[in-house]
């Protein structure tokens, strides 16, 4: 008898699994051909020399790495998007939480607000790019307007190496602020929401109630959002190269433009991929520096 | 309340009304100019300020942009986020099915991965994609951008899939068990049935994402008639580098058809986009 039922569970338990693997295979499939391939193939043609059309590929072991660890502009790229990684999280996530807060307390009341600071996020990058790009153009934009309405001169800021990367960012802030709020939003939403009436009940303001309640148990939720906010720096690319394309020089080159311009600019494939590969090794290494740190504190 | 308590009140209240009018100002201001811009003519352009309104209500960019080619774009776009979102909704759908449901070995290792996937920066594999779809043979086709939006918005959608399956009751698989039905049976007529809203939420963050691509659209397309809607704005760009009125109205009309999904389904999408967010 016991054999009897211990056949039939493991019966079950081959056919638990069974249907386990049909219905997970057709998911992997896309997974092993567009991601997990993928990324070992760049491994592999970081090792050569090679410009994507000729039959014969020149291997050079480790030759691109030792020209990326050289290479002065791909360090500038990096810096460029530490900068933007540093602003973004600053700027990004403290409107987010102010935009959320203020949505939050208000109610169905400011939903007009909500709806008119949600649509950047309904914006492609490439539409957010030109958008800002001709908004802030030196001879029809409108800081230029601003400025010729006070007898100024006309302002070019994407034009200028000095501005460049900061004028972009603010245009990746107001692409990425709307994301924040509907994040922060959520947020709030998991918070009960009791513990906002017994907080009034004791007496405590609504400024107590974020300082010292919301605060406090939306910590998680913003530990992930810096992680967000740095991945996404890390490998920006669509709006700064519809914006500036990495110029004026290489004022506001990322590492993502630099690595497109190597592989299809200058047909070097093999170094592109080297600065690929390069790049998902720095991200993942500063992604998991950063949990760690993040979680660590929590134990302190 | 004294009167002291009464102006920090007030006060208070003034700063926050500043600052959310500030916000909405610098939220709206790009679209105005876009809206201006778009019915201005070219020398209007050139010669007034931007801030004048339109002299007429000039039309003549926005029929050229309808002349053009941009229902091609339109047709690419719409095309490849059907297709792509398909697959994508049945294959989120069944990967996350044993995930949140079954007990077996490897569950738990299994989720992990496709977790570990979200992370995975696009531009890792863009110069492998592209390679591998020239070799395919379906470089600069539509389909070259199927495969790819379909795997990258996988491990997203498998990750707030299987939080929706948590939540059903296991009771009623149970009785569905029960009564003889299979796990194949039990997907199709007990889960996919509650699993409903859920498959709608996915369907709107990934549509967003998938409507507006840019990357892989660029890189695995290169001429008209697989190019979709965001490299249409690319693409006038090229053509009408000086003409900022004609790339104002080609921005207002690529724009289009998600403001018009936005107007009808706001509260939808705001609620799609905010299961999304909560990824992290």
């Amino acid at each position: 008898m016991q054999a009897q039922t211990s056949s039939l569970a493991k019966k079950r338990a081959a056919s638990t699994r069974n249907a386990a693997i049909i219905f997970l295979v057709p998911a992997f499939v896309f997974l092993i051909i567009f991601i997990a391939y993928p990324i070992f193939y760049s491994f592999n043609l970081s090792c050569y020399n090679w410009n994507g059309i000729s039959s014969g590929k020149d291997f050079i072991g480790l030759g691109n790495w030792k020209e990326l660890i050289g290479d002065t502009i791909f360090r500038k790229a990096f810096i460029n998007n530490i900068i933007i990684m540093i602003l973004s999280i600053v700027v990004q996530l403290p409107i987010g939480i102010a935009l959320a807060t203020f949505l939050d307390f208000g109610g169905k009341k400011f939903n007009f607000f909500k709806v008119i600071w949600f649509i950047p996020m309904l914006m492609s990058s490439v539409a957010i790019g030109y958008l800002f790009k001709y908004a802030l153009d030196a001879n029809s934009g409108i800081i230029t307007g601003i400025s010729k309405l006070f007898g100024g001169h006309s302002i070019d800021l994407l034009g200028n190496p000095n501005t460049a990367l900061v004028t972009i960012t603010v245009a990746i802030c107001w692409q990425f602020i709307p994301f924040y709020m509907v994040y922060f939003l959520a947020a709030y939403s998991g918070i009960p929401s009791d513990l906002y009436e017994a907080s009034t009940i004791d007496g405590a303001t609504k400024s107590q109630y974020f300082w010292k309640i919301a605060l406090p148990m939306m910590k998680p939720a913003i530990k992930s959002a810096i992680v967000l906010s740095m991945v996404g720096s890390l490998k920006y690319f669509d709006l700064i190269y519809v914006m500036t394309g990495g110029g004026p020089g290489s004022s506001s080159e990322l590492m993502a433009t630099y690595m497109y311009k190597n592989a299809f600019a200058s047909q070097r494939m093999g170094y592109g991929s080297t600065i690929a590969t390069g790049m998902f090794i720095l991200i993942t290494i500063i992604s998991l520096i950063t949990i760690k740190l993040l979680n660590g504190k929590e134990e302190v | 309340m004294n009167q002291k308590s009464l102006i920090k009140n007030i006060s208070i209240k003034a700063i926050i009304g500043i600052l959310v009018i500030g916000w909405l100002i610098i939220t709206a201001i790009p679209f105005i100019f876009m809206l201006l811009a778009g019915f201005k003519q070219q020398f209007e352009m050139l010669m007034g300020s931007v801030f004048d309104l339109p002299k007429t209500l000039y039309l003549k960019n926005f029929i050229d942009v309808f002349k053009g080619n941009i229902f091609i774009y339109f047709k690419n776009s719409v095309i490849v986020l059907v297709v792509s979102l398909t697959i994508l909704l049945i294959l989120s759908a069944c990967a996350s099915y044993p995930l949140s449901r079954f007990k077996f070995k490897f569950n738990k290792p299994i989720y992990a991965i496709i977790v570990a996937c979200m992370s995975v920066p696009v531009h890792v594999t863009l110069l492998p994609i592209f390679l591998m779809t020239t070799k395919m043979g379906i470089y600069d086709s539509i389909w070259a951008l199927v495969g790819p939006y379909v795997a990258f918005n996988l491990p997203i959608s498998v990750f707030i899939l299987v939080t929706f399956m948590q939540a059903i009751p296991k009771e009623l698989e149970e009785a569905a068990e029960i009564d003889g039905c299979n796990k194949y049976r039990i997907f199709f007529n007990v889960m996919l049935p509650l699993v409903k809203p859920g498959l709608a939420t996915l369907a709107i963050y990934n549509g967003v994402s998938i409507w507006n691509e840019f990357s892989f659209a660029l890189t695995l397309t290169q001429s008209l008639p697989s190019r979709t809607l965001p490299l249409a704005i690319w693409e006038y760009q090229g053509q009408y580098t000086m003409n900022v009125p004609m790339i104002m109205s080609v921005l207002t009309i690529s724009m289009l058809p998600m403001i018009i999904a936005f107007v009808f389904g706001q509260d939808k999408l705001i609620k799609g986009m905010m299961a999304g967010a909560v990824k992290g």
